[in-house]
């Protein structure tokens, strides 16, 4: 199956002018009445990566991934596939593009009067593909997905997370170039979303599908996603590289996106924090890369002479590179041995922020 | 009962499924086309197209608006013409296919509306055009819909066949009132009661259980 796979890949290098972007957008807008839903964005997505997409809901999310395949048509601006402006095109023409991009939706839209076979094998249906192709098609995805055995069943049947394996055999069943995922795991629990995540990473692997996903969850971008943008009021506000957008969040919008699984200091101490010096002085410091890699902390010690206290804090890793951060309460109302350890940390290229004193430290 | 009674009784229940199969099939066959017609052409419908859909509603209005009896003289032409004639049991077929198309055009309608507009979205996606959209999502999604919508038909046909002796048509409502009404016979009243009760019940019946083989939403 693999080899077919690769075989396609190929084919679709040859199909589009421009083999290394699977989709650029240039400047695409689209208002719904007075408000702009898409304010002028503008990106690429490579051949291969997964890029996410995250904003709040009413962002723009929704129709911006619907501008990608013809869904919804902007008003002004450009839409490459494979190298093909489609922005344009008429809906018989947009017909065999979207047989190029596989598509997979938070509700899931399984149909329910067909078993799941025929759900999977029916983009090749409408391609008026032979029935024992699309038959032997659906049962080598349903075995690829983990559900050989519901071949028979009906999707009302199905757990969700059943189901989306479903939408996302029957997404791939034509060898598209291109996965769009439209919320694909916000319907389903934390433990089902990490198996259809871990399952869409291996096909990304394996197959070399390219995929584009939208979602209002860090912790999807923070799973499988290479590149992130993060989009608000129609606009993308930040794009990068997932671990470096996590290290260093340039915008309010995605620092409070990241709120919940970036460290916080805890509560307790965040409250007693006093703008005025008082007996320690709490400072958080942002590492990521070679800073975060190391010994930061033992070098530290062993440079600036005295005390200081790592209160809270931790290094994760995002997409195999190192990215922390730790709050160090500092006693003492010396003022050059404090500025003494910052310019240590920023020396050693991590980001370093005075939250406050504390009078009396526990 | 007298044999010739029992045998009068025996040809108007064949008149009456004749007139109420017949009349149900050509409003199935023109019927479920409309009720698509309908929605496709809706605001935000597969094929969008509001001077359209405004005139198909208009005249489907029409229809259910005349009283069957007073259709079923004013079609008088129009069934000459295509039966040529305007006495008898198939002339009557001509206006209760015209009461029952618009009628259960709607129904259709109802139930096509039902289908979630993400399905239809999907099948987009997957690079369907309309007709597939038609074949594969909207008529196999809202087909439990569209099964019980037409037992519900059938059912009105059955009371509508009734006013079809005006017209010569017979059937079991024109038996009732000539013989079991005017005539006093009760035996035949109650005979014709009974028969109607279990045709309805018979088709009722029927079509719930082809509804639950077909609903796989589960």
């Amino acid at each position: 199956m693999n080899q077919h796979f690769t075989v396609t890949a190929e084919a679709a290098d040859k199909a589009g002018a421009s083999p290394q972007d699977v989709v650029r957008l240039v400047d695409l807008k689209r208002r719904f009445g007075a408000t702009p839903a898409i304010d002028g964005i503008s990106l690429t997505v490579r051949k291969g990566e997964i890029l996410g997409i995250i904003g709040r809901s009413g962002a723009g999310k929704s129709t911006l991934i619907r501008c990608l395949n013809g869904l919804e048509r902007p008003d002004s601006g450009e839409v490459f596939i494979e190298g093909r402006e489609i922005s344009r095109l008429g809906e018989r023409d947009l017909q065999p593009l979207r047989r190029r991009i596989g598509m997979i939706f938070q509700h899931f839209n399984l149909l329910s009067a067909k078993t799941v076979e025929d759900n999977v094998a029916l983009p090749l249906k409408i391609e008026g593909r032979p029935k024992a192709e699309r038959l032997a098609r659906a049962a080598e995805l349903l075995e690829l997905v983990g559900l050989s055995e519901k071949a028979k069943a009906y999707p009302a049947s199905l757990s969700g997370g059943q189901k989306q394996r479903v939408g996302i055999a029957r997404a791939l069943a034509a060898r598209p170039a291109l996965l769009l995922s439209d919320e694909a795991t916000s319907a389903l629990d934390p433990e089902t979303t990490r198996s259809i995540l871990a399952l869409l990473k291996d096909i990304n692997r394996q197959l070399g599908l390219t995929i584009l996903l939208i979602t209002h969850e860090m912790e999807v971008i923070r799973s499988i996603a290479d590149r992130v943008a993060v989009i608000d009021a129609g606009r993308i506000v930040e794009q990068g590289p997932v671990w470096s957008v996590f290290a260093d969040p340039q915008s309010d919008i995605t620092r409070s996106l990241l709120g919940a699984i970036r460290p916080q200091l805890p509560a307790e101490l965040a409250a007693r924090l006093l703008p005025a010096a008082g007996a320690e002085t709490i400072l958080r410091v942002d590492v990521a890369g070679e800073a975060a890699s190391g010994p930061l902390l033992s070098d530290l010690a062993t440079s600036v002479p005295g005390a200081f206290r790592l209160v809270h804090g931790g290094i994760d890793h995002i997409q195999q590179q190192p990215v922390g951060t730790l709050f160090l309460s500092v006693p003492g109302s010396d003022a050059s041995h404090l500025a003494e350890i910052i310019t240590f940390l920023k020396a050693r290229k991590a980001r370093v922020e005075v939250l406050g004193h504390v009078a009396n430290p526990v | 009962m007298s044999p010739i009674l029992f045998e009068l009784l025996l040809r108007s229940i064949w008149e009456t499924v004749l007139m109420t199969a017949a009349s149900g099939l050509i409003s199935l066959v023109f019927g479920l086309p409309l009720g698509l017609a309908l929605i496709s052409t809706e605001r935000g419908g597969i094929a969008e197209s509001l001077w359209v859909n405004r005139v198909l509603g208009a005249v489907i209005n029409g229809f259910r608006s005349v009283p069957f009896i007073i259709l079923l003289v004013a079609l008088i032409p129009l069934t000459r013409l295509i039966v040529g004639t305007s006495i008898g049991t198939w002339a009557a077929i001509v206006p209760l296919s015209i009461a029952a198309t618009p009628y259960y055009a709607r129904i259709a309608e109802v139930s096509l509306r039902e289908v979630d507009h993400g399905l239809i979205e999907a099948a987009r996606a997957m690079g369907g055009n309309r007709w597939t959209i038609i074949r594969e999502v909207l008529v196999p999604e809202a087909l439990p819909g569209i099964v019980a919508g037409f037992t519900v038909t059938l059912v009105t046909l059955i009371g509508a066949s009734a006013m079809a002796g005006a017209i010569g048509a017979g059937g079991l409502g024109d038996l009732a009132i000539r013989y079991g009404y005017q005539r006093f016979e009760t035996s035949v009243m109650v005979a014709v009661v009974i028969v109607l009760i279990i045709l309805v019940c018979g088709i009722q019946w029927a079509g719930d259980r082809l509804v639950a083989r077909l609903d796989r939403r589960g």
